[in-house]
């Protein structure tokens, strides 16, 4: 006889998630995944300037801030026909980069490294024994047994408070942490020594963008001007900085969070046969370095991998009616076509209308829509995105970089391929792209000085910013990789308004409910058969969901409230 | 606060004692705050003081309407003590993005503040709360996000609003508000509520209005609009480093064109910092870094209520009703937002073009000077 449990609020994510779970015989039988906030954005952006729409989509999400703002500026430029010039290509290229690097180790420390570091165990650790472990395994200065003791001495006092603050009720003791107290320690070291470093990294958005989170895009490039004989414009200080900033991200990657990353993991071998899931992968590919309408030369190669077969990349095409649908069978929404139809997002359509149990309740409607979150799927096919995928994608598409990191990765940790398909292949491929990341970005910084150097200052193509220069009717669609997966923006744009914006979002491909036919998204897919040894403390649970890094803000979002069905038009040209 | 609630909790100063930090630095960190809260500088001491005998405060922290740029924002807090004090030396005891607990426990962790400290916590909120269907549209743990503030409003000492979401309703509030996205002071009318709009406000901002409240036990003194006057009383135009590029009427005319490279004027290109009260200009954001008209882009005016339809990002404030000339600028910020702060010069044109003229004297004269250096 299987019980069900719920768990919501899961912390320590972007947003608003609930998972309810069937629990049978100590595993995980059944499970669903409910997004239960809405804002309903993009009916906001209905018959707004088009050139305005980064700034509203970048409020989607604070956590992966910037990259709705690209992906935004992007989509009115295919609209718009718009070619960028290559310094701002470079100087997107570098804040998507530093986005990635800030946005993977905070997740690593303060959002999923206390379901495997236990904190209260850590002070149980031998300083000595802990600073001789950590100068095997890094470089990195920070590691005297004193250093150590402190952080030690610290915590304890801290904990002898009695006010446990954040660590308060946290399932610490849990026969699941199997870590020895001298890695906890180390563990618990640098999650206070990454809350002090994540601060330093975006200052490269603002140096580009003003600020973060949300810096500032600009339809047709970037707004920050070059000039080297001024103080106050992208002159040589201020590349100066950015260059410290980007070898200080590279320094922390490679000497903290690598080898913690594989430190823990190599305790936790198990999980690598836990919770893989689907065995689909979707990338849309980005990081261009011959424009953004040359998708072969990305440094993330886009495809699709299906069951597992890396051997196998299939293309992907976002402009195609068949492709990518979005279903609500389970979710809180109507079609006029009925609800069992699946949408491409230009003819995307729907209402809101949530029609779950009235709160306050004890559970969902599972069999019936329980989520305000759409299914996407691809070809039919249910799809997981995020790090795992690209980083498979770039193997499967034998690029020699991701090859060489992720061999390396599988060396070190004397596990098989397959490993990857799990909850710690996911959490390991975050790290392993951190690495390739760190250092991309500071080969497109290089070639920014280079193009300057070579007298190329050029950071914006004004000459189609004037809507009066605009054809009547225009037609966009973009992408990028966001931190936790492919992302996607289409945009219909009719008498220099929006006529119609939509957005598919990573975490609505993986945290989705089922669709039409019965079939699991990825969190679902994942959960099942995750061991829970104690039910009334699901950290297995935890483990899993946050291996995905769910931003629950991003993935919701409404169509069009009267229902139009928008056309798709051949002017497009695929 | 009363002491006698908390009689075991170590003070900051032992805190910041314990993190190996000298007196010396303390004293540091207690000037740096004292001068972002706007004190006299006689009242480092009194700060230190307050720093020293009062225990630690329990702060509730929730979650709405919102994409979690407030808390990202917080954490960029540049000085390592306030990063430090601020994320666990008050007690976050709910922070549903950071905390350790999940689920049932974390609600547990909720209730068990609220209840040994009623009265005494402050609740943070991130985030609107939607009114709209009865509020299903955010739902924690099966209940509603109006419910929800309700039950934790009730006992708390005080209300900060983080962000534009909280305090005017930020994105999901433009029109048309399709989920009647409401601010927190239109819900709860019985609390003090600070204000600390902005998408997102300044880190170091969002330190100085808690390290405030924590020093003094009162809240900073706000404005008309509910907002510390300490951050919010000064327009990025008033303080901006460009502003002399202003009054010489000299202003970029398209994104990196020539004007653009020499760090002209934004205001043409829709610059909202003549209606937007904020520090940006001042503290800067990210440790100092920059602030977005820095780095080439106008303000949006993301502090101010309903800046989402206040027109369009690269619209000229001329475009605005009732404006015609750049000069109107000055009184398009009291206008608009019926802030009176004293008599605030207004700029004749005409002076404007003379001082423009003058700067072009002075640009030709440097540049005759680099040829003689050169010849």
């Amino acid at each position: 006889m299987s019980k069900r449990i719920v768990v919501d609020p899961i912390t320590r994510i972007e947003g608003h998630l609930r998972i309810e779970a069937d629990i049978e015989n100590g595993k995980i039988k059944d499970a669903y995944s409910s997004g239960t906030m809405v804002r309903l954005l993009e009916e906001i952006l209905q018959g707004r300037d088009p050139r305005d729409a980064w700034a509203f989509v970048g409020r989607v999400c604070g956590v992966c801030t910037s990259i709705h703002s690209l992906t935004s500026v992007r989509c009115v430029e295919d609209a718009l026909d718009i070619t960028i010039p290559p310094n701002a290509e470079l100087v997107r290229n570098i804040m998507f980069c530093t986005q990635y690097i800030h946005d993977h180790v905070v997740h690593f420390y303060h959002l999923h490294a206390m379901d495997w570091v236990d904190v209260v165990n850590a002070l149980k650790a031998d300083p000595k024994k802990t600073s001789e472990l950590a100068q095997s395994i890094s470089h990195w200065p920070k590691s005297s047994p004193g250093y150590f003791s402190d952080i030690q001495t610290r915590i304890k006092k801290f904990v002898a408070s009695g006010q446990l603050g954040i660590f308060s009720n946290g399932y610490w003791g849990h026969k699941a942490y199997k870590l020895p107290a001298e890695v906890n320690l180390i563990g618990l070291a640098h999650y206070l020594e990454a809350l002090e470093w994540q601060k330093e990294i975006v200052k490269v958005h603002a140096i580009f963008g003003g600020k973060n989170p949300h810096p500032n895009y600009l339809v047709g490039g970037m707004a920050c001007a070059i000039n080297l004989d001024d103080v106050s414009m992208i002159n040589a200080e201020r590349l100066a900085y950015v260059g410290q900033l980007l070898q200080d991200g590279k320094d922390f990657v490679e000497q903290v969070y690598i080898p913690d990353l594989m430190a823990i993991a190599s305790f936790y071998k198990d999980w690598g046969a836990i919770g893989g899931g689907l065995g689909n992968y979707l990338v849309y590919g980005d990081l261009p370095t011959n424009g953004y309408r040359d998708p072969s030369a990305y440094k993330f190669p886009g495809g699709a991998i299906l069951n597992k077969d890396v051997s196998k990349i299939y293309d992907v095409d976002l402009r195609k009616d068949d492709e990518v649908q979005e279903f609500i069978t389970h979710s809180w929404y109507e079609y006029a076509g009925g609800d069992d139809k699946g949408l491409h997002p230009w003819k995307g359509e729907s209402k809101v209308k949530y029609s779950g149990p009235k709160p306050p309740f004890d559970h969902l409607e599972t069999d019936k829509k329980y989520s305000y979150l759409k299914t996407p799927r691809w070809k039919g096919h249910a799809m997981e995105v995020g790090p795992l995928a690209r980083v498979l994608v770039g193997y499967g598409r034998g690029r020699p970089e991701f090859k060489e990191v992720v061999d390396k990765a599988l060396k070190d940790l004397n596990v098989p391929i397959t490993a990857l398909f799990s909850t710690l292949g996911r959490t390991a491929a975050r790290g392993l792209e951190s690495s390739l990341t760190a250092q991309w970005g500071l080969d497109f910084y290089n070639q920014l000085l280079a193009n300057i150097k070579a007298g190329d200052t050029r950071m914006a193509e004004m000459s189609k910013f004037d809507p009066a220069t605009w054809p009547k009717s225009a037609f966009g669609v973009a992408h990028t990789e966001a931190p936790r997966g492919a992302l996607g923006h289409w945009i219909n744009i009719q008498d220099e308004k929006i006529a119609n914006y939509q957005l598919v979002v990573p975490t609505t491909w993986n945290a989705s409910p089922r669709d039409s036919k019965g079939g699991m998204s990825a969190y679902e897919a994942a959960l099942i058969d995750t061991p829970v040894a104690d039910e009334t403390q699901p950290l297995e649970i935890l483990r899993t969901i946050h291996s995905f890094d769910p931003c629950m803000a991003c993935s919701v979002h409404l169509y069009d409230e009267e229902g139009k069905t928008i056309n798709r038009v051949s002017v497009l040209g695929d | 606060m009363n002491n006698e609630i908390i009689p075991k909790q170590p003070t900051y100063y032992e805190e910041v004692q314990r993190k190996g930090y000298s007196r010396r630095d303390f004293v540091k960190f207690v000037s740096l705050m004292t001068a972002f809260i706007g004190l006299e500088q006689s009242a480092i001491g009194k700060v230190a003081k307050a720093l020293e005998t009062k225990p630690r405060m329990p702060v509730i922290w929730l979650h709405f309407q919102e994409c979690t740029c407030c808390s990202e924002s917080f954490i960029r807090s540049s000085h390592p003590i306030v990063a430090d004090i601020l994320l666990d030396k008050i007690s976050l005891d709910y922070s549903e993005t950071l905390m350790a607990a999940s689920g049932t426990q974390a609600e547990a962790a909720l209730k068990n503040t609220m209840t040994k400290y009623k009265g005494q916590y402050i609740l943070c909120v991130e985030g609107s709360v939607p009114l709209g269907a009865d509020g299903v549209y955010c739902m924690i743990g099966g209940k509603t996000s109006l419910q929800i503030l309700h039950e934790v409003a009730e006992g708390a000492a005080a209300i900060i609003a983080w962000g534009s979401c909280a305090s005017n309703g930020c994105v999901q509030s433009a029109k048309p508000n399709p989920t009647q996205a409401t601010p927190i002071h239109k819900i709860i009318t019985n609390k003090p509520i600070i204000k600390v709009p902005g998408c997102p406000p300044i880190g170091e901002v969002m330190a100085g209005v808690i390290v405030h409240y924590l020093t003094f036990g009162v809240i900073p003194e706000l404005d008309r609009l509910g907002r510390p006057k300490a951050f919010y009383n000064k327009r990025v135009h008033d303080t901006c480093y460009r502003r002399p590029f202003y009054d010489a009427g000299l202003f970029v005319e398209s994104f990196d064109d020539e004007n653009a490279k020499k760090g002209y004027c934004l205001y043409k290109m829709g610059c909202k910092g003549p209606t937007t009260y904020n520090a940006c200009a001042v503290t800067k954001w990210n440790g100092g870094t920059s602030f977005p008209i820095q780095a080439g882009h106008p303000c949006i005016g993301c502090s101010e209520a309903n800046f989402w339809d206040n027109g369009r990002l690269y619209e000229r404030g001329s475009s605005f009703a009732g404006f015609g000339i750049e000069a109107d600028a000055d009184t398009l910020g009291k206008v608009a937002l019926g802030v009176t702060l004293g008599a605030v010069a207004v700029h004749a044109v005409a002076t404007n073009f003379g001082k423009s003229k003058t700067i072009h004297e002075h640009q030709a004269e440097g540049n005759e000077s680099e040829h003689e250096l050169e010849s």
